[in-house]
């Protein structure tokens, strides 16, 4: 499994670097994170949808795909794509220290 | 004293008093079989109840044919009520809610009807109004489905006036049904083109959210080839966020990202979601009003007297008739043994079957499960038909299996050498290597 130092911290990402234990991600690393998807500054919207996605992962064990996104976390779904422009769902995983969503076979 | 899984002391069933009800909610493809199994299994003090809004069972593989010529939409539609056997109660309503609380199913006709064991196979439903434009003054003039009979045989009129443009097939978002039925649309389409000596003025574009063809790496390289060889134009990573149409014919599809497909005529396939009696009733679905259920028991997270069946069950595996026969075997193991109070043992591994038809009277048959992707070989052991790859023995597969739906499947008989668990004994699988512990 690769790991990754982020923050000066070591990591834990699988092969397409989402992590695979949320439990290291910090505030910190998102900051990190996000500037290398090319998102910098991280505003109070992205912070909004990066908790939700944290929740929903804890909550049920995956995170949510764009189209639940839309539906429940109080953005909608141009607005997600304007803060997360490579897909909302992946990029806000990433960002959020969560496992790839396992959204829909 | 002891208590039953419903509730009941257990002294009654061990002398017989109690008369369990099993209520089924949604007669189609595992609605049917589930009761038509359920109904050989258990005694008849039992009572079964299939619940439906309407009379009319579709043949949904048959939708794919109709837009074509191939299938005519009276020759997919049989009654609901006349598929199932002998001793099993139809009722024809809608659902208002069910109250989990209470064991008992409201109806939209002002019916209750309490159950001890109640499942969910009402399946999905198309939500077109959820993407921006699509019911617009375009839908059923220059964008079709194929996904729902009306639908089907209006894109079949359309289809016969083409006289040539752009083509667009376009998957808004998963989940859907049968994931593989929109290049299926393709393949078909570059064929009856073909047939019709104009393929030379058609564009056929295939616009998915997906990464590639498909979902899964080894298929989706063999299904991109395939399109690839028919020159239909693979657009990825496409997420429709509006249809907008021309007055005066034709529009485009709008991405979130701004880009923009063009088209003359467009198949889409709108978004999915569970039945809405879901929704109303607390507890029971998700946000899409799919019902979460475990992977392997079919048992609904909401509650242990509650399973979930086919594609209105919210689990890790495409949404396809294949998929519900699979789980229906293992739905019936389980309820009878949740009846009896016994562990439920019984476990589906996410086994999914399913014929690609490729046109020019072939197909290609896919054969996988959570687990295992879909690999060359045959199935279902090294001497059968082969997988991953066109033949017309798939293509006559395809077409016999409407047979065996009507004859085999829903009546619920065992089809000699098709298991619920997927067979391995053919498959091309790559030995895995062992990892470091």
């Amino acid at each position: 499994m690769p790991t990754a130092t982020i923050t000066g911290v070591a990591v834990t990402l699988n092969d397409e670097g989402f992590f695979e234990d949320p439990n290291q991600w910090n505030e910190d690393m998102a900051v990190e994170l996000a500037r290398r998807e090319g998102i910098d500054p991280l505003t109070d919207q992205h912070w909004k949808v990066i908790h939700f996605m944290r929740d929903q992962y804890f909550e049920k064990g995956t995170g949510p795909t764009v189209r639940v996104l839309g539906k429940t976390s109080g953005v909608t779904i141009k607005e997600l794509y304007q803060l997360f422009p490579k897909g909302p769902a992946k990029m806000a995983a990433k960002v959020a220290g969560i496992p790839k969503p396992r959204g829909c076979i | 004293m002891t208590f039953d899984p419903v509730g009941r002391p257990r002294w009654c069933r061990s002398i017989a008093l109690v008369n369990e009800r099993i209520l089924i909610l949604g007669g189609g493809t595992g609605g049917t079989l589930a009761a038509n199994r359920l109904r050989k299994a258990l005694p008849h003090r039992t009572s079964i109840t299939v619940v439906d809004e309407n009379d009319r069972h579709v043949y949904q593989p048959g939708l794919l044919f109709v837009p074509f010529g191939l299938a005519a939409p009276d020759e997919i539609v049989r009654p609901r009520a006349l598929q199932l056997h002998h001793g099993i109660d139809y009722h024809q309503s809608a659902v208002d809610h069910v109250d989990l609380d209470a064991d008992r199913v409201h109806l939209a006709d002002g019916a209750t009807l309490d159950y001890d064991v109640l499942v969910v196979a009402t399946g999905c439903r198309l939500v077109p109004e959820e993407t921006e434009g699509l019911v617009g003054p375009g839908w059923m003039r220059d964008v079709f489905t194929f996904y729902d009979l009306e639908g089907a045989t209006a894109l079949h009129r359309a289809l016969t006036e083409f006289t040539g443009g752009r083509l667009v097939v376009n998957v808004v978002d998963l989940p859907i049904k049968c994931p593989v039925a929109p290049l299926e649309f393709c393949f078909l389409a570059d064929w009856y083109f073909h047939e019709r000596g104009m393929r030379d003025d058609v564009d056929i574009v295939y616009v998915t959210p997906l990464d590639g063809a498909f979902t899964k790496p080894t298929a989706s390289r063999a299904l991109a080839g395939m399109l690839e060889e028919r020159h239909i134009e693979l657009v990825a990573e496409f997420n429709t966020g509006e249809v907008v149409c021309d007055e005066t014919g034709g529009g485009r599809l709008v991405g979130y990202d701004g880009t923009e497909v063009p088209f003359d005529l467009a198949v889409v396939i709108p978004m999915h979601s569970g039945a809405t009696y879901v929704g109303r009733s607390p507890g029971l679905g998700d946000d899409l009003d799919f019902v979460t259920a475990d992977e392997h028991t079919l048992q609904a997270a909401a509650k242990a007297n509650v399973f979930a069946l086919g594609d209105a069950a919210s689990l890790p595996i495409s949404k396809a008739g294949s998929v519900t026969h699979f789980e229906g075997e293992v739905l019936v193991e389980n309820i009878i043994r949740f009846l009896r109070d016994e562990p439920l043992d019984a476990s589906y591994d996410g086994h999914a079957n399913c014929f690609i038809e490729t046109g020019f009277h072939k197909a290609m048959l896919i054969d996988f499960n959570y687990d295992q992707e879909p690999v060359g070989g045959h199935f279902p052991t090294r001497v059968g038909v082969p997988l991953l790859e066109e033949s017309r023995l798939n293509h006559l597969g395809k077409l016999m299996f409407q047979w065996f739906y009507w004859h085999a499947l829903l009546p619920g008989r065992d089809i000699p050498g098709i298991t619920s668990a997927m067979p391995t004994a053919g498959k091309h699988v790559e030995p895995t290597t062992p990892s470091p512990t």
